[in-house]
């Protein structure tokens, strides 16, 4: 389940490394700067890569190894770009009970890959979550930042086509 | 369905909680001196606050309509309804609210009249020009009215201390805050000795809401008794639990309880910092609680002199990056310090040596929320509701396949038969109810012979169970308790931090014991798994580090004592 996104290698991207040493300075005087770092390198580029790693290793004085380590921890971290729409859908109990699996199944027919990965076109990367905390109204899918509840696999279609 | 959604009940008598809720709950009437709130609400929602944009002369102040904001009512379509709201009346006088917590009504449309607000839900945005053209903002009997939203018998029922403003105020106006009782809490704390407030806590029977129950009161004795230049109080507000949404309610709808709570915190241990550890899947919260933190120090509710007392305390926000685990309150610590969230041998305990090494105050939303009203009333009137020793009142969250989900705050002692067939109205398919599981992932399936338990700590660990959180999610017949089981271990297996062997190992296995039980065609091979089943349940429930592992077994043991028949090949 937890297979490598399908993507096209990721285009370097010109001063990066500059940019990314920019925010890990800038918030390196969090207490536990680390994971607000990366979150907003993330913000900014979509993934953290490989040599951002180093950079922000630099920064606060860690190995890189420890700072990999966290990146690797947390699912939230990309180690590549995601397609151009993410779908997400609740997979957790309260939305199993609402027929969430039959849902999740429904949306890799549809759109042509497993959870963790992205269309070979790019265009969505499918995800499952745990939980939204929309356990009354589900099944619950998260389409880019907007939240959808009570998504039958009709509806699902619509959210699907219009993220083309 | 067997429920009709309440009908309108016609004469209006407006009431707060009984007891001791305070004036929250009391229908505020529309006063010539309200204007000025509408305005502040807009401004902080996103609203454009310049347009006034009808052509009216504002001598006539014009009618307030609420409408949630709340992500679950967002989710179907609230902020569409807002829209459509605010081009046919006045963008200024939409207000938008958390949520009242029927969710089942969603999106929910309040329209303040002269006996108080009345409700029209579920309302669909292009069912807007209708109800307004039937008469919905002078509160007449249109569309989907339901009547005075306080009288309602959902509502009337319940015994709101904790969630009293949520779905009532708009979440990011102090003026509102402060005309519905915010701050009164602090207020008294700070005329208190810190240890005071510590007693007065311990007094009130408070519970920790996060799962384990533990009293919160003396949490905070030994914090206070600890020795440290630097201490921090952390919210852990990554409950990832399935079936817990009140922590994400509490935070979108009335933020600065949560703020008002853990400064009361603070002041009662001597902390001079504060972390809120919230979970990233719950975008709209952290952008609610950023946004109250900032309002707060604006009008010197944190910061280095609160309401002028000289105590200085300053709260941040910390989202999470997905892992469950993290819920856990030292894996929460390690992973606020920036790391990996692995959790930590206990002891030492957090409350002695926690974040970074300093005594640290970790409780859960709830449990902060909870505070303010606390202090503001009383221990004595806290301790007033509940049962046994598990005292006040607590947030119960209805979930998954239910007719009538949403928050049920009552005090403890309900049956849980009460909460899933009179509030919840049974399942959402019309098949009867078969399981529901209590208190999360980690929680125990309950079978309908089970439904006269009462929700109390006590009462619930001696049926194998937990109240937890108070999350109760739903499943009809047709739910299969062996797959189910099985999940409890694959989740485990995917979001074990993987410090200890029977946690990272023993899920695994778990998973490959149910295939075998559930593949077996020969009864012996059956029943050997499961003897080897019950086997490793025992060494994970006895032998893991935290309650990743130490609880998964309570799911799949609760499975195959009551659904039996499920692990059948």
């Amino acid at each position: 389940m937890t297979s490598e996104v399908v993507a096209a290698a990721p285009v370097p991207v010109p001063g990066r490394a500059q940019r990314v040493r920019e925010i890990a300075e800038e918030l390196r005087g969090l207490r536990g700067a680390l994971i607000p770092i990366l979150h907003a390198v993330q913000e900014e580029f979509g993934y953290v890569d490989p040599p951002d790693v180093a950079v922000i290793a630099d920064v606060l004085n860690l190995a890189v190894a420890e700072v990999h380590g966290v990146v690797t921890f947390y699912k939230d971290f990309r180690r590549t770009a995601a397609g151009r729409t993410t779908v997400a859908i609740c997979q957790a109990e309260a939305c199993r009970a609402v027929g969430a699996v039959e849902l999740a199944e429904h949306a890799k027919r549809t759109v042509g890959c497993d959870f963790g990965e992205t269309t070979y076109d790019g265009r969505i990367t499918l995800e499952e979550i745990y939980c939204f905390g929309n356990c009354a109204l589900g099944p619950t899918v998260q389409v880019g930042s907007k939240l959808h509840g009570r998504v039958t696999p009709t509806r699902l279609n619509t959210l699907l086509g219009e993220s083309r | 369905m067997t429920h009709p959604t309440p009908p309108p009940i016609p004469t209006p008598t407006p009431t707060g909680a009984p007891g001791t809720a305070g004036p929250t709950t009391a229908t505020p009437a529309p006063m010539p001196g309200d204007t000025d709130a509408p305005t502040a609400g807009a401004q902080h929602t996103g609203a454009p606050a310049t347009s006034f944009g009808n052509s009216h002369a504002p001598a006539q102040p014009t009618t307030r309509v609420f409408v949630p904001r709340d992500s679950a009512a967002r989710s179907v379509g609230a902020d569409e309804v807002a829209e459509r709201l605010a081009a046919l009346h006045d963008t200024s006088a939409v207000v938008r609210t958390g949520s009242r917590g029927m969710l089942w009504l969603e999106p929910l449309v309040e329209v303040e009249t002269g006996e108080g607000r009345v409700g029209y839900g579920p309302v669909a945005a292009e069912d807007v020009d209708g109800l307004i053209a039937g008469g919905m903002i002078e509160g007449a009997v249109v569309g989907p009215y339901l009547g005075l939203v306080d009288e309602l018998p959902w509502m009337k029922r319940q015994q709101r201390l904790t969630f009293q403003r949520v779905g009532v105020v708009d979440p990011l106006s102090t003026t509102d805050y402060l005309a519905h009782g915010g701050l009164t809490g602090l207020r008294a704390a700070l005329a208190m000795d810190p240890a005071e407030v510590v007693e007065t806590v311990v007094d009130s029977g408070l519970r920790g809401r996060g799962g384990a129950g533990f009293p919160t009161g003396i949490k905070w004795r030994t914090v206070l008794n600890a020795d440290a230049d630097l201490k921090f109080v952390c919210c852990n507000a990554d409950e990832g639990d399935s079936g817990t949404y009140a922590d994400r309610m509490l935070i979108e709808g009335d933020p600065f309880t949560l703020i008002e709570g853990m400064t009361i915190a603070a002041y009662a241990v001597g902390a001079a910092e504060g972390y809120v550890y919230l979970r990233s899947e719950y975008p709209d919260a952290v952008a609610t609680l950023k946004a109250a933190i900032e309002l707060a120090r604006a009008a010197g509710w944190l910061g280095p002199d609160i309401l002028g007392s000289g105590f200085g305390f300053d709260l941040h926000v910390r989202v999470g990056a997905g892992a469950y685990i993290c819920g856990e309150e030292t894996s929460m610590l390690e992973s606020l310090e920036g790391k990996r969230g692995m959790v930590r041998a206990k002891p030492p305990i957090p409350a002695l040596e926690g974040l970074f090494g300093r005594p640290t105050v970790v409780n859960n939303v709830l449990s902060l929320a909870t505070i303010p009203t606390i202090l503001a009333n009383g221990a004595a009137a806290y301790a007033a509701y509940g049962t046994g020793r598990s005292l006040g009142t607590s947030v119960f969250q209805l979930g998954g396949n239910v007719a009538r989900g949403g928050i049920v705050e009552t005090a403890f002692g309900i049956t849980l038969g009460e909460l899933v067939n009179d509030f919840g109205g049974g399942t959402s398919s019309g098949r009867p109810v078969r399981a529901v599981q209590v208190g999360g992932p980690l929680g125990a399936y309950l079978p309908v012979e089970q439904f006269d338990l009462p929700m109390d700590y006590e009462a619930f660990a001696a049926a194998g169970a937990m109240v937890g959180h108070g999350g109760i999610v739903v499943f009809d017949e047709t739910v299969d308790m062996a797959a189910m089981a099985r999940f409890a271990f694959e989740f485990c297996a995917a979001e074990s931090c993987g410090k200890c062997t029977p946690c990272r190992v023993g899920a695994v296995r778990g998973v490959e014991t149910i295939d075998r039980i559930l593949t077996s065609t020969a009864g012996t091979d059956r029943a050997q798994n499961l003897v080897l089943l019950e086997d490793l349940c025992e060494l994970m429930t006895d032998g893991s580090l935290c309650a990743m592992g130490g609880l998964t077994p309570m799911p799949v043991r609760s499975a195959v004592r009551h659904f039996g028949e499920d692990f059948q090949a």
